[in-house]
């Protein structure tokens, strides 16, 4: 898993890249947790977009990091979600707890 | 029920074949010409199953993850994921949604997870002898589909 961040105005974005599964959830909970760790944000985006691949870890994933903001009181945006992530996500009931929002076509090649 | 063509895989219990699990199944399942919405809910609950087994059934060891594919007629793809590991003492309450005895790094989503993505799914378990995951998902052929 590879992951790129960016902080602005208190807005942490946090891109992640590939397949999102067990294998991988560990170091990217870690990586996630230590990126807002340091930089204490009060929003923090977990931009979906070149995710290839998610099953129910990546929902680990997303509940570690909104337990993190939430001692900070701040908040997680899941943002440009593709279809099939999606589709795990909502089948999990996740819209219940978190803004999430799906990728737009604009971004289809 | 006649078979139409199968495959079988065996592999160690190491997440790095979580990965390989789901790609193997998607490229078995391609004959059947899913489209790309079947493809991820066929690797998805394949990726679940296999996790099962590797964070559940072998917990502190290395064990051995059977996999078998089968074309059914009625353009089903019939998935069985099989381990010889602890087996699961109540299977309703593993299956139970949020309900996980693995690390925070779990949501105990994975059986919510593998019975909405798949047209049927039965777990047989046995304590210390180990757990067979079968998962059914017909695939639309592609006249049929909208």
């Amino acid at each position: 898993m590879n992951m790129t961040s960016f902080l602005q105005d208190k807005r942490l974005t946090i891109a992640l890249k590939g397949e999102i599964d067990h294998h991988s959830a560990k170091e990217t909970m870690r990586i996630i947790g230590n990126k807002i760790d340091l930089y204490l944000p009060m929003v923090c985006v977990l931009d979906f977009r070149d995710v290839t691949f998610m099953d129910s870890s990546g929902i680990a994933i997303v509940i570690h990091a909104i337990r993190r903001m939430r001692e900070l009181r701040g908040v997680v945006r899941v943002e440009n979600v593709p279809p099939q992530p999606m589709k795990v996500l909502k089948a999990s009931g996740m819209e219940r707890i978190v803004v999430i929002e799906e990728r737009s076509m604009a971004h289809e090649v | 029920m006649k078979c139409e063509n199968q495959m079988e895989l065996t592999f160690p219990s190491q997440s790095r074949n979580e990965g390989f699990a789901r790609a193997a199944v998607a490229a078995f399942a391609a004959q059947l010409d899913p489209n790309l919405d079947e493809i991820g809910d066929i690797k998805t609950a394949v990726s679940e199953a296999v996790t099962n087994c590797i964070v559940h059934a072998y917990r502190d060891t290395i064990g051995v993850i059977s996999l078998k594919c089968r074309i059914l007629p009625g353009n089903v793809l019939d998935i069985i994921v099989k381990d010889k590991g602890c087996g699961i003492a109540d299977v309703t309450q593993a299956r139970t949604p949020m309900y996980s005895t693995g690390g925070d790094d779990r949501s105990g989503m994975g059986f919510t997870i593998m019975e909405s993505f798949m047209t049927e799914l039965k777990v047989t378990s046995s304590v210390g002898r180990g757990t067979t995951v079968h998962m059914k998902r017909r695939i639309i052929r592609r006249g049929e589909k909208t």
